[in-house]
């Protein structure tokens, strides 16, 4: 899309010469580097609970954030107020960071023409919210219908446009339209009036509704109903280090939360990482091969530009087990002498963007799935995980399985409770001795949050066979 | 400021009731943050902005839709009250749906000390100073303290109103700030970095840089070269800060939301007791100053005080409107939303009563077990009670805390840990709205080395 074509370009009346105005006033006390961000954003959210549509809400946020860099100081200022003496007021407060005379004559914008990432066949906008409705009655039905020990079904719908316009003072004007939709099903089971057990399912893209085409809402509600029922069942997970095979898919947020924020560039620029001035060491074993990827099509985490107008591309952050690259901002590569990677991200306009994940997998290897659970003797099987943390200075993460199985002399037995796995990210991979062939990405429904941002991600991994991790359950 | 935004609450209620509505509740908000980061005694980043935005949700009988906008010009709003009325048309009739009961509205009279005008009239190069002081000390309170993730002064001043089709109409404005500080600590290969806080609603009732600054070094020196211990049933202890998350998890549990979809552990308890009778835990949104503290929830019911668990027996559930008339209870006024969309369920400020014996007392009355600083990690369920978290502290030998521990996990269930409750420290604070004295927990899993 064209900025003369553009949201900001035909509903505010925006030109290339204001936005040229609002950096030269951004950089008029001397500041080394401005960008404009402006976004409209457009939300839509439906909600189902007990087979009744209680909530459903639309609404627009829209806003300017200015940054001002000088040397290593950033300044930040924000309006909700499109109007050009708000932003200009906006300009001249973030460029008080610097103090001196302006070093800019005139900032030449030029416009750069973007792939699309995100095709949409059918948008949301299109369509009434009642198509939308039935959406999640189908999801409902569908959960209701699977298993009579199913007595609670909750689920929910969310679709965003968001507009963006990044205006930079090296001379890059962008424009994209972020689409994004995602529905999600919750359950809870009960056998015989014992104590409930919930399930959860999700998923969605940058998309439009096509998506629920192929992954339909029945398909959600049936794997909702489907881990609840499995953990009627669960006995005691397992306390100690043993042996442990993640499955496929959203078991990559190991990968997150074990490399993929110890390696955003700001914490290694500032010495606080555990992976800091690691680059060309040994951090996992030989079989693993982690990227991460914005360029995807239609995926959660991925975008045709980050959020300071860079193109997103595929960066490799691990090769044959040897460390390759940070991810990389704007202000970090400039400090660091290095270059932008395409993961300067920011949560909205109100927040300055940080390096930040997109996709991020393990490629896969050689292994079939069934055999590396076949050579595990006894161990713990991680089929699907809730959130993760991790301190980046230590390097201690954690991640919380919500569906595991014992390992019994090679074969996948009883299902066990909850528990959360901890590990040390440069050391945790080191003890990968598998890697199956069956790379899968998630379904669509990361969220990742740094420093009270939260940004859409995505993660991805083939079965892998880790052969020490200390897994926190209750049975010794 | 306020006044103006109360005529556009009550304008657009109006216009909402004028297209048809059978209720509506409006509400609006306005705010300005400030913060700064300050890293290796320069300046850092420096954010100044503010906004406000506007949320309406009308009801059409028993259907509600909802709609927001940051546009609070008349033709923006217009625009979120013509789309919250389409929204009404495809939800589904509720029977509980509906504003609170007429009898039910009110604020809470007192003077809760929300705003002080200091907050904003603070000086940039005073808050700048203050961080820079903050890291300073950190900086120099050893050696070992080589690096430092930076020190921040934060912000805030707003106001908030709230208008219903019953005639209620009220706003109030609040202020806040902090002071931070994250210092890294080396020795040898081992790297640990720990933070320290103080926030207030003035900027008068800050703790002192210094202070702060100390404390955070302090917190991340004792860190250094951490052991993992064995896998083992051991007591465990909750240093106050990472107390709060029991409460976290409590609160959660005693939600109406939670209990009338039976999705938690607590639901068939009410008049049970579920918990060590050393426990009493209150839920009070009428305390001066602090910040879950405020004069009225956000339907218009007033604050008040609420006991939640009484000597380990569950009192009672916190609820909204909603989830009241669901479960045929009333309304305890926690009520709570962005700017729009159905209330959900919040807390004030919920805390646990302080017992009679101090953190290092109760430390010194165990044997042998773990002292938890930190934890890190979701591993917490409602529905089912089980609890599994990252976590690090110190080993307890004889009594006294000794070398630091890391990279393990704990893991019990909620029903077990709160009724294996077996002290409740003198040392209650408030850092925020929820707040927990020191506790012992008799027997928790650790995993840890084989």
């Amino acid at each position: 899309m064209l900025f003369s074509e553009s949201f900001f370009a035909r509903k505010f009346g925006i030109t290339e010469h204001d936005l040229e105005g609002y950096i030269g006033e951004a950089l008029s006390a001397g500041g080394d580097y401005a960008d404009l961000y402006f976004e409209y954003m457009i939300t839509s959210s439906i909600g189902i609970d007990e087979s009744i549509v209680k909530s459903a809400t639309q609404g627009v946020s829209a806003g300017v954030g200015i940054r001002v860099i000088a040397g290593e100081r950033t300044g930040y200022a924000y309006t909700c107020d499109l109007s050009p003496d708000k932003i200009r007021k906006a300009a001249h407060t973030s460029a008080r960071i610097a103090s001196g005379p302006s070093q800019v004559d005139k900032v030449g914008l030029e416009e750069a023409v973007h792939r699309n990432l995100y095709p949409v066949l059918t948008s949301p906008a299109d369509v009434s919210l009642a198509e939308r409705v039935k959406l999640l009655r189908r999801a409902d039905d569908a959960a209701r219908a699977a298993d009579p020990r199913i007595f609670m079904v909750q689920a929910s719908y969310g679709d965003t446009l968001r507009h963006v316009l990044i205006a930079t003072s090296d001379g890059r004007l962008s424009v994209d339209v972020q689409p994004m939709v995602r529905l999600n099903v919750s359950t809870l089971a009960r056998k015989n009036g014992g104590p409930p057990h919930s399930g959860y399912a999700g998923g969605g893209g940058r998309i439009g509704l096509e998506f629920f085409e192929e992954k339909t809402p029945e398909s959600f509600a049936r794997e909702a109903v489907r881990q609840a029922i499995v953990q009627l069942d669960a006995v005691e997970a397992p306390a100690g280090e043993t042996t442990v095979v993640l499955g496929p898919g959203w078991p990559g947020i190991l990968l997150h939360e074990a490399v993929g924020h110890g390696l955003e560039a700001d914490f290694n620029r500032k010495g606080v990482s555990a992976f800091a001035e690691r680059l060309g060491q040994q951090v996992a074993s030989p079989l693993c091969t982690v990227v991460d990827d914005g360029t995807i099509r239609s995926r959660r985490g991925s975008l045709n530009v980050d959020d300071e107008g860079h193109e997103t591309r595929q960066n490799v952050l691990i090769e044959n087990g040897v460390l390759r690259g940070y991810l990389q901002d704007k202000l970090s590569s400039r400090l660091m002498g290095s270059q932008p990677t395409g993961n300067g991200r920011r949560e909205s306009y109100q927040h300055f963007p940080m390096p930040r994940m997109t996709n991020t997998f393990m490629l896969a290897g050689e292994s079939a799935p069934e055999e590396i659970v076949r050579t595990v003797k006894k161990g713990l099987y991680c089929a699907n995980f809730g959130g993760g943390q991790v301190d980046i200075t230590n390097g201690n993460f954690v991640f919380s399985a919500s569906e595991s199985y014992l390992i019994e002399d090679g074969r996948i037995t009883r299902p066990v409770r909850g528990a959360t796995l901890i590990g040390n990210g440069p050391e945790a991979l080191k003890y990968v001795s598998m890697v199956g062939n069956d790379l899968k990405l998630d379904e669509g429904i990361g969220v990742c949050g740094k420093e009270g941002q939260s940004v859409p991600v995505g993660v991805g991994i083939p079965t892998v066979k880790i052969d020490r991790m200390t897994v926190g359950g209750t049975a010794q | 400021m306020s006044a103006a935004l109360e005529g556009i609450a009550e304008r657009a209620v109006a216009m909402a009731c004028g297209l048809g509505a059978t209720d509506a509740e409006c509400t609006l908000a306005e705010g300005s943050e400030f913060s700064v980061n300050v890293r290796l005694g320069e300046v850092e980043s420096l954010k100044d902005a503010g906004s406000s935005g506007a949320g309406i949700r009308v009801l059409l009988g028993k259907r509600a839709g909802s709609s927001y906008t940051s546009d609070l010009s008349e033709e923006g709003i217009r625009r979120m009250v013509a789309q919250a009325m389409e929204i009404a048309e495809i939800a589904t009739e509720d029977p509980h749906a509906g504003l609170p009961d007429r009898g039910e509205l009110g604020r809470f009279e007192g003077d809760l000390k929300l705003f002080f005008d200091d907050v904003a009239a603070l000086a940039t190069e005073d808050k700048i100073a203050r961080a820079k002081e903050t890291e300073k000390a950190a900086m120099a309170y050893d050696p070992r303290i080589v690096n430092s993730e930076g020190a921040s002064f934060n912000s805030y001043t707003g106001v908030r109103v709230f208008a219903n089709s019953f005639g209620f109409l009220g706003s109030y404005a609040s202020s806040s700030c902090s002071l931070s500080v994250t210092p890294v600590a080396r020795d040898g290969g081992s790297m640990e970095r720990d933070y320290w806080y103080t926030s207030a609603r003035s900027s008068t009732s800050l703790e002192d840089p210094e202070y702060v600054g100390q404390q955070a070094a302090r917190r991340a020196l004792r860190r250094l070269n951490p052991r993992k211990v064995g896998t083992q049933k051991i007591p465990v202890i909750f240093e106050s800060r990472v107390a709060r998350g029991l409460l976290d998890h409590l609160f959660d549990a005693a939600s109406g939301s939670a209990v009338y979809r039976k999705a938690t552990f607590l639901a068939d308890k009410l008049g049970e007791p579920i918990a060590s009778p050393r426990l009493t835990v209150i839920d009070d949104a009428t305390m001066p100053g602090l910040f879950g503290s405020s004069p009225f929830d956000d339907e218009g019911v007033p604050s008040r005080r609420t006991v939640v668990l009484e000597r380990g027996v569950l009192k009672s559930f916190l609820h909204n409107t909603y989830t009241a008339r669901r479960l045929g209870m009333r309304t305890t006024g926690n009520g709570s939303r962005g700017l729009t969309g159905n209330a959900g369920v919040g807390h004030g400020n919920f805390y646990l009563e302080p017992g009679e014996r101090s953190a290092d007392e109760i430390i010194r009355g165990v044997s042998k077990g773990l002292y938890v600083t930190e934890l890190i990690g979701f591993g917490v369920n409602v529905v089912t009670g089980d609890y599994s978290r990252g976590a690090s502290g110190h080993w307890i030998e004889n009594g006294e805390l000794g070398w630091p521990v890391s990279e393990i996990t704990i893991a019990s269930t909620l029903q077990e840990m709160l009724m294996n409750i077996e002290a409740v420290g003198s040392d209650l604070e408030f850092r925020g709205s929820l707040a927990s004295p020191t506790l012992l927990v008799r027997e928790m899993t650790i995993s840890g080395r084989s």
